[in-house]
């Protein structure tokens, strides 16, 4: 491997690539102890109500069947509600699996049959009859409308709308002027990998719990308050993960039941979720955005006005950041926003890549585009003329934000100055062409984190850490990290991460794990590094040249000077001088004053422009996405290719959203019911172009130690918008419902 | 899993053998998926993979013999239907992906089942999986459904691309059964869902799909299939056509067509066809056949958008098709 090639800011491809495409790398649902135990999950058919009875009999007849967990006869868990808050903290009352009676959502576990093999817990759920009492119920998302409410309790991380100016009197007052509802359908996460979870009862008494998860210490913590069991007692697993979107924030109700299958059962157990029950718990919530913008006749924005809702279940308010983006980012003086969340007869909805962004941000930008339209101004050339140079709604600086600079980088790209004014202008065939463009914001956020770095005497540097690697591209970031702070080639690393027993790191999620974790790792091998150093310093038996100032490790040696020419010695043998096998440092990185300051006196943001030429078959209502452009300011990139790879995937989701993906609720039964791949569409290879991903220079002291602000985010905000503003520009028609459908 | 039996016969005589529970396995591609799905519970499974049915050969008249467990990737990729019959390897390379048609068999595809959402998810009652149990599709959400041929009891869509070209072709499938052999054509071969919508075809008890057979046609270049759909590969219809017209001297002589995505089974209407015969090609003659073809339709809660955009899919087929600018299935530019 070559050696310079591995340092930060290089496209080192993933070092768990071979593990994955060989199978070596084991997912959560695929330790195999012996004696382990299947439990497969069964949901509730209706949306409201109380189980009368449970008709497990057929079910326990089948040979193999060990055990039928309901309710009923479930071990005992923790007593209080609030035992059951889980490290994402959405206020209200927790759903507690197979707690009671009560049927709060369609879907909800009812039973969970345990059996010798996967086939005769499958057959036995199949058989196990429940009868309901059931109440009246709503599923309806216009319907919850009428019943939408603001917390008295928010979500922590919740920012509330600011108002500035008067945006009725501006929208009044005002020549031109945009208003209408914006909606986005209600998605569903569908990771590749289905949650899972493997429980394995240790000889010491000790649970060791694989979960698909993006939080192994968000859930130990959980599963120990839970099923109040002894912190100690539940040791956390997820060293591969097969994507999760957010569906993994939360400790899923799988996780809950393997464990206290195995608890009551003491023997190793395994839930895993098809793919409709993977209909049954987290999604991307139903939302409504009401936008009206006004500008004068220069086109200059002068009113904002935003109300938007999205749901949430009867028993949690969850929320998002819905409302607030285009009030941060553009410098109108007039501007003014409301969220309010609806409840319904579901689960709880929950955080999907760039929860609130990425339907506020997108929603936002298809009613910047209408404005742009009515002034018959460039989409372009309006945004940068209204953009804001600070965050608007909170008047502060920005730590850095380099969008006027990947805006021009993306539009020069694409080419965008060739771009008509008008819609209908280009055509090709039967095709009409049209070329649109947005501007994404997402949240540059950094959570304190700690890191392990370890020397050993084979001379190989250990790097050890609770995040997770959720297809991401972290262990492989995290070593290059090493490698530059301790200067030691990558193949001489060894990194762990997903295990709850590992040095302290928050959930991933937020795109905050590559500065976080990113800045642990640095302190930890230079700690490590000042540590080795000092030790061969003051130790007795090492020679003169080593307890000089100039000694350095350098590409994994120790380097010196020795009767005034230069000398090396391998990291074995100057560890041998001081009698260790090996030499550790732990190191949290955290913002300390300064960075807290900075928090209270600047905004810290991502910034995108992505540009879309799509082709448009008017009679026939067939979009197709030609081009894809998006020129992304996100800090120093660790890794151009894994970063670009985090974008794309972004920009893949986002035509999905844009184009196809939409979860289909039936009302009636509360049931979302295209709970599959076939009737569920995710974008096919067909559906998506080349892509172009651009990564703006931007250095930013401010925003983490290392000066990186994260990107798993920023490709699904402004995506969404750019295309249904190419439809625009092709065909002269707005749509204002995501997705916009074939045929529409 | 529900326990089953399982057999593989080396003779017609012995796989004609049946009890009510039995069902016949062939690619697999839909059974296992309806079996993991608790929507098909067979007692018992009889794989016809060991039987000689996996030819394609061609007839004395012109025409073409596919076997039934010939795959659904070969006979596309067949130099004899690529040349002859080019509407049938298009269909089929519009449906399903490679991996499944890798897999999947031609007789299997005439007996693949809906994909209606209610029907697959064996809590909702449903007709065609349980019946008498009620229809929950109608009143649902039901954008993929059928607006021809439906009844009070079910509105489920036949799924299949390649049967949209085997009706416009006008195929004739060959059974073998307890009481012998016998032949149905493919357009009378599904039924309307009527008050039995769990009866999906005309297959009796034991009666095995061993062939089809294509008789010679003759459009050259004046075929199309097109197939709208949610996304641009992967999807069932929404719309499909498939069409091969007899073209001489700028006239149509006659014109085969048929609809996929709308109807309980692949739709024709020969009253429709007939109206094209002896006339040029032209807009109002097209979207009279579209208007005729559709006659009779019936929306429910989510699926009136399919009733708009069939006649512009039937019109622009039609067009492809006089033009001899047949729509490829690998460049998504609609023709």
């Amino acid at each position: 491997m070559n050696v310079i090639s591995a340092k930060i800011g290089q496209p080192v491809s993933r070092i768990d690539g071979f593990a994955k495409v060989t199978g070596q790398a084991k997912y959560a649902a695929e330790p195999h102890p012996p004696g382990l135990l299947y439990g497969v999950i069964v949901n509730s058919l209706i949306a409201r109500g109380r189980i009368e009875a449970i008709h497990d009999e057929a079910a326990r007849a089948v040979p193999g069947v060990i055990e039928v967990m309901t309710h009923h006869n479930r071990p005992h868990t923790a007593l209080f509600e609030k035992s059951y808050v889980d490290g994402l903290g959405v206020p209200g009352s927790p759903y507690r699996p197979l707690h009671d009676a009560e049927i709060r959502f369609n879907g909800q576990p009812v039973a969970v049959v345990f059996a010798e093999t996967f086939e005769a817990a499958r057959e036995a759920a199949m058989l196990i009859q429940v009868d309901y009492e059931r109440w009246p119920h709503n599923a309806d998302f216009d319907a919850a409308l009428y019943q939408k409410y603001m917390p008295s309790k928010t979500r922590s991380n919740y920012v509330p709308p600011k108002t500035r100016g008067n945006a009725s009197e501006a929208y009044a007052l005002n020549p031109i002027k945009i208003e209408g509802r914006f909606h986005l359908a209600p998605e569903h996460h569908n990771p590749m990998e289905m949650h899972a979870t493997t429980v394995i009862p240790e000889e010491d008494g000790t649970l060791t719990v694989w979960d698909k998860t993006q939080g192994p210490q968000a859930v130990q913590t959980y599963l120990a308050s839970a099923l109040s069991l002894s912190g100690k007692k539940v040791r956390v697993r997820n060293p591969y993960v097969g994507g999760a979107f957010g569906s993994g924030l939360r400790a899923q109700h799988n996780v809950f039941l393997a464990a206290l299958g195995a608890e009551m059962l003491k023997r190793p157990v395994r839930v895993t979720l098809t793919r409709p029950q993977m209909f049954t718990h987290v999604f991307r919530p139903e939302a409504v955005m009401d936008i009206a913008l006004a500008a004068d006749r220069d086109g200059t924005l002068q009113s904002i006005i935003v109300e938007g809702v999205t749901d949430t279940s009867r028993f949690e308010h969850n929320m998002e950041n819905l409302v607030i983006w285009g009030l941060i980012g553009y410098k109108c003086p007039n501007a003014t926003a409301d969220y309010k969340i609806a409840p319904r007869d579901t689960y709880t909805s929950s955080d999907m890549r760039a929860p609130g962004a990425a339907t506020g941000v997108n929603l936002f930008e298809m009613a910047i585009d209408e404005l742009a339209w009515a002034c018959r101004m460039d989409p372009l050339a309006f945004r940068r003329h209204n953009y804001s140079d600070i965050d608007a709604m909170h008047n502060m600086p920005f730590t850095s934000n380099a969008l006027r600079e990947a805006l021009l980088l993306g539009a020069e790209r694409f080419g965008w100055n060739e771009r008509p004014l008008a819609p209908r202008s280009l055509r090709d065939g039967k095709e009409l062409i049209g070329w649109g463009m947005a501007t994404g914001i997402w949240d540059a956020m950094f959570s304190p984190t700690s890191a392990r770095a370890r020397l050993t005497s084979d001379g190989r540097l250990h790097i050890a850490t609770a995040a997770s690697d959720i297809g991401t591209g972290t262990y492989t970031i995290l070593v290059q990290t090493a490698s530059e702070a301790f200067s030691m080639p990558i193949d001489r690393i060894d990194i762990e991460l997903g295990d709850s027993t590992l040095p302290e790191c928050p959930t991933e999620g937020g795109s905050w794990t590559a500065a976080s974790a990113g800045a642990a790792v640095w302190l930890a091998c230079q700690s490590l590094c000042e540590q080795f150093l000092k030790l061969l310093k003051k130790n007795k038996n090492t020679p003169d040249w080593m307890k000089q100032d100039e000694i350095t490790v350098a590409e994994g040696e120790l380097h010196g000077v020795r009767n005034g020419s230069p000398v090396a010695l391998s990291l074995q043998d100057a560890l041998s001088f001081i009698g260790q096998d090996s030499i550790e440092a732990e190191e949290t990185a955290k913002p300390g004053l300064r960075g807290k300051i900075s928090e209270m006196r600047k905004a810290r943001f991502t910034h995108s422009a992505v540009f879309c030429e799509v082709r448009v078959d008017e009679d026939l209502g067939i979009v197709r996405v030609t081009r894809l452009v998006n020129a992304v300011a996100a800090g120093r990139i660790m890794n151009p290719k894994t970063a670009a790879s985090q974008v794309r995937g972004a920009m893949v989701m986002a035509t999905g959203m844009a184009l196809h993906e939409e979860s289909l609720m039936d009302e009636r039964y509360g049931r979302f019911m295209n709970h599959n791949f076939a009737e569920y569409h995710v974008p096919s290879h067909a559906d998506i172009p080349e892509m172009d991903v651009l990564f703006v220079d931007e250095k930013d002291k401010e925003i983490s130690p290392l000066g990186v602000k994260g990107v798993g985010e920023i490709g699904m905000c402004g995506t969404a918008a750019a295309i249904a503003n190419a439809i625009f520009h092709a065909t002269g028609k707005r749509h204002r419902n995501l997705p916009i459908m074939s045929g529409a | 899993m529900r326990n089953f039996s399982y057999s593989r016969p080396g003779t017609f005589d012995e796989a004609c053998r049946v009890t009510e529970h039995t069902r016949f396995l062939a690619g697999g591609t839909n059974l296992i998926d309806l079996m993991k799905s608790d929507v098909e519970r067979p007692a018992h499974v009889t794989d016809l993979k060991s039987l000689s049915m996996n030819q394609i050969e061609e007839l004395p008249d012109g025409g073409l013999r596919l076997g039934a467990l010939a795959t659904n990737a070969d006979t596309s990729a067949h130099p004899l239907v690529i040349r002859h019959f080019p509407v049938l390897a298009s269909a089929i390379l519009a449906g399903a992906s490679p991996q499944i048609r890798n897999v999947a068999t031609n007789g299997g595809n005439l007996n693949q089942r809906t994909r209606c959402h209610y029907f697959y998810d064996p809590d909702m009652v449903c007709n065609k999986r349980s019946p008498g149990t009620g229809c929950s599709a109608r009143g649902g959400r039901n954008r993929i459904m059928a607006v021809l041929g439906t009844s009070e009891a079910c509105i489920a869509t036949f799924p299949s691309d390649m049967c949209v070209a085997l009706a416009a072709l006008n195929a004739t499938v060959n059974l073998h059964g307890p009481k012998g052999e016998r032949s149905v054509a493919l357009r009378d071969y599904h039924r309307l869902p009527g008050e039995a919508p769990w009866i999906d075809n005309v297959l009796q008890p034991g009666e095995i799909v061993t062939s089809i057979d294509l008789p010679s046609v003759s459009f050259g270049e004046h075929y199309t299939y097109l197939k709208i759909r949610d996304r641009l590969s992967f999807a069932f219809s929404i719309v499909s056509v498939a069409v091969g017209l007899e073209m001489e001297s700028g006239l149509i002589r006659r014109g085969y067509l048929a609809l996929g995505g709308v109807g309980t089974k692949p739709w024709c209407v020969p009253e429709a066809e007939a109206l094209m015969k002896d006339k040029p090609p032209s807009h109002s003659l097209f979207r009279d056949v579209a208007e005729r073809i559709l006659e009779g339709a019936v929306v429910d809660r989510d699926n009136a958008a399919k009733l708009k955009l069939a006649p512009r899919v039937i019109e622009r087929a039609l067009w492809q098709a006089a033009e001899g600018t047949p729509q490829s299935q690998t460049c998504k530019t609609i023709r």
